[in-house]
């Protein structure tokens, strides 16, 4: 009898336990955000989104800093997002087993733990120095689209895998050529784990400092950029520049622009996730 | 219907209806010899059935006929795999073609996730049917040849998945009839099933045997019994590669068979 | 070992036949003996055990129904149930045969015989022999001394036309033998239908081995 009483002694300190670690992890999250709430909702206004800086930032807007974060976010997708989901499906349906593949699997998991800012200083020589693109958008976006492109092509061959083989059997089976199995049966299936992933991947750049920080972000640029060799503001290094480098800056403004990233980065994990739901009830 | 007969002493007896054929088939799976010196011809237009142990190669032996083997890695096959009189091993031969005359069902049902009427029309559509009309034309033959378009028909919309598994098996058996194949192989069709549901696809596939050739394997002998015109019986040697033991009409097989191994195997003596 | 219940089932299921087989030995030589000695007590018994002949019957046919019904038997298996079936049919033919002919025993009663009964006993003993090597057959399942007793029943052929010539002549001789001497042809009549039952077991038994049905022997009645 004893033996059932200590089992459930310890079940109970192992709930408790694992309550108390994931009270640990949440709260300081909870209260940091309710902190930044309260420190920086004072300075969202409609005239703060939607206005571009003046007095040097300390006053005025922020919206070549959101519009900047948004373009980079575009150009990052146009460029990761089909090299990485194309190079994922053929590392999963068509590269062969043999250890140039396994090499080339291992790289890539590899470069997705390569710190940011030597992504920024590989984009500096490669993109603003060597192919001569400047300290613009462009390069920018493809500094960024490098390091996403990692984590893209790992999730997307996740997702592939993840498909169940019977599906692929069952289309071959019928004469059904293998891309076309792909395209029309596997792909579909797999594409809210891409998709899911390439959220993520976008999510993570849209927060990226060191690389931008290199490449081509600058500080105070009352004007809108108009091509992609133009130089941009964005939402992290400006944060980074305004709690940092700027002399006065309102605490309560500094506070906003991090609310302002916060929510951008925040509505793209909820994207991801609302997908990854809708797919689970989809009854896959 | 004329029977075609087993090789003996690796000669052709009856070369009637004979729709496909195995002549000193190997197959290996790298240095594992998965079939020894497989010779047979299974006639056309009737239900063969493949028994044996588990693990003596019987679905390996039925992917011998539409190259299914080859989706494993190493796998290779020595010897001669014709059907209509044509090797199919031969490499100007369009794998992709093949398996559209050479349709499989297989053990667990595996409909795709799309609404009944997509699984049905996939096949076609990918072979370049586009008309709405055609496409529904196909659809509805394709699901009464199996015997599921009354259950269905006022739910084409409906996910494959949704189905009962009885009727699943069935939508994989009407994916597979879409693209009017000449030859059905099933692989343990209704293992996954229950009885009234087994019972419902055997039915289909006596109606079908009248059009299509049929080879399905089965662990269960019964069914065997019930459902083939001709039997073969593959047992494992010493080194696990499977060999044909005996091949002869279902009813010789299962009231006097010529091989001891046979009846030792069908009356239960041994598992 | 798989199925070995089964098996076990299976084996009992003939010995059970073999029992039968024996009742219905005993029945042929009793009824004779009654014929021969006037033992009505005797002639009465052979009826009544008549009834656990056919009771035996229908326990068998039981047993056999059951052990398709649950175990599918196949091949071989199925052929030695088959061919149970089959042959406790012929030896209930026989069984009745035999009270056939205690009941000719019964209504002979102490009538004075017409002549002392030879030929009748002599079938008696080649149709229990042969009947008992048909049953050793089955059981050893052994094909070749089943095929070897078929063309015996020729020997019973012609002592039936033997007695069959003799009572003939004693029904023209003498009109009032005519009662007796159609009882006794009775007698022998049975005794050669029994004779053609043992070729009808010994066939079962090829079939149960070979799984071939092989017309052996047709009777010449």
């Amino acid at each position: 009898m004893s033996n059932i009483a200590a089992r459930q002694t310890s079940q109970r300190y192992a709930y408790g336990a694992l309550i108390a670690a994931t009270a640990i992890v949440v709260i300081p999250i909870l209260c940091i955000i309710v902190y930044m709430i309260v420190s920086g909702a004072g300075a969202i206004n409609w005239e703060f989104l939607t206005q571009p800086p003046s007095q040097a930032g300390k006053a005025g807007g922020i919206l070549p800093a959101i519009l900047g974060t948004f373009y980079l976010m575009l150009g990052t997708l146009i460029f990761a997002l089909p090299i990485g989901v194309l190079a994922g499906i053929y590392l999963s349906e068509y590269a062969g087993d043999n250890w140039l593949t396994r090499l080339i699997n291992l790289a890539i998991i590899n470069l997705a733990g390569v710190p940011s800012i030597v992504f920024g200083l590989f984009g500096l020589g490669l993109f603003v120095l060597a192919f001569k693109f400047g300290m613009s958008l462009l390069a920018a976006s493809l500094t960024l689209a490098c390091q996403a492109l990692a984590m893209i092509i790992t999730t997307s061959r996740e997702a592939i895998l993840a498909v169940p083989g019977e599906y692929r059997e069952g289309s071959l089976a019928i004469g059904v050529s293998k891309w076309q199995t792909i395209r029309y049966v596997v792909l579909p299936q797999a594409m809210p784990g891409i998709i899911t992933g390439a959220i993520l991947a976008l999510s993570r750049a849209a927060g990226e400092t060191a690389p931008i920080l290199v490449v081509g972000a600058a500080f105070f640029l009352p004007r809108l950029p108009t091509s992609p060799f133009d130089q941009f503001m964005a939402l992290p290094y400006h944060l980074y520049t305004v709690s940092a480098h700027v002399p006065g800056m309102p605490k309560v403004t500094i506070w906003g622009v991090a609310l302002v990233l916060l929510c951008v980065v925040l509505s793209f994990n909820i994207l991801a996730t609302v997908i990854r739901l809708r797919s689970r009830q989809r009854g896959i | 219907m004329t029977t075609s007969y087993t090789l003996q002493n690796n000669k052709i007896t009856h070369m009637n209806d004979i729709k496909l054929m195995a002549e000193r088939v190997n197959l290996y799976y790298g240095t594992f010899q998965a079939l020894r010196n497989i010779s047979l011809g299974i006639p056309e237009r009737a239900i063969t059935a493949v028994i044996g142990p588990s693990g003596c190669g019987k679905s390996s032996f039925l992917r011998l006929f539409n190259r299914m083997n080859e989706l494993i890695p190493y796998a290779r096959v020595e010897g001669r795999v014709e059907i209509g009189g044509v090797s199919i091993y031969e490499k100007s031969v369009n794998v992709v073609e093949l398996r559209k005359r050479v349709g499989m069902v297989f053990q667990k049902p595996n409909p795709f996730p799309m609404s009944v009427f997509d699984n049905v029309a996939f096949g076609p559509r990918r072979h370049g049917v586009s008309s709405r009309s055609q496409l529904e034309d196909i659809v509805q033959r394709s699901l009464r040849q199996a015997a599921l378009w009354d259950e269905v028909k006022d739910k084409l919309g409906q996910s494959g998945l949704a189905l009962s598994g009885g009727q699943q098996q069935r939508l994989c058996i009407a994916r597979v009839l879409a693209v009017e194949p000449e030859v059905i192989l099933m692989d343990e069709p209704c293992s996954a099933l229950d009885p009234i549901a087994t019972l419902k696809i055997e039915e289909l596939m006596r109606n079908l045997s009248e059009e299509y050739t049929i080879i399905i394997v089965t662990h269960n002998m019964q069914q065997a019994a019930r459902v083939s015109d001709m039997s073969a019986f593959l047992m494992m040697d010493r080194d696990r590669a499977g060999i044909l033991i005996e091949y002869a009409p279902t009813r010789e097989v299962f009231s006097r068979p010529k091989d001891r191994r046979t009846e030792d195997y069908i009356t239960g003596r041994f598992g | 070992m798989p199925r070995e219940t089964f098996h076990k089932n299976l084996r009992e299921l003939q010995d059970d036949v073999l029992i039968m087989g024996s009742m219905v030995e005993k029945a042929l030589d009793r009824a004779m003996q009654a014929l021969k000695q006037r033992d009505l007590e005797l002639a009465k018994q052979v009826v009544t055990d008549d009834n656990n002949i056919d009771k035996k019957r229908f326990e068998i046919e039981e047993k056999a129904i059951q052990l398709m019904v649950c175990q599918a038997p196949m091949a071989s298996d199925l052929r030695i149930i088959v061919a149970t079936l089959s042959v406790i049919t012929d030896l209930e033919r026989i069984a009745d045969h035999a009270a056939g002919n205690a009941k000719i025993a019964i209504m002979i009663g102490d009538e004075p015989p017409l002549k002392p009964l030879i030929d009748l006993p002599r079938m008696t003993e080649k149709a229990i022999d042969m009947l008992h090597r048909s049953l050793d057959a089955f059981i050893n399942h052994d094909a070749d001394a089943a095929r070897k007793i078929v063309p015996e029943d020729d020997e019973i052929d012609n002592l039936y036309n033997q007695v069959f010539r003799e009572l003939l002549v004693f029904m023209m001789e003498d009109p009032r033998t005519v009662t007796r001497a159609t009882r006794l042809l009775w007698v022998a009549h049975n005794l050669e239908r029994t004779g053609d039952r043992v070729t009808n077991i010994c066939e079962r038994v090829v079939f149960m081995v070979t799984g071939k049905m092989e017309e052996m022997g047709v009777s010449t009645y």
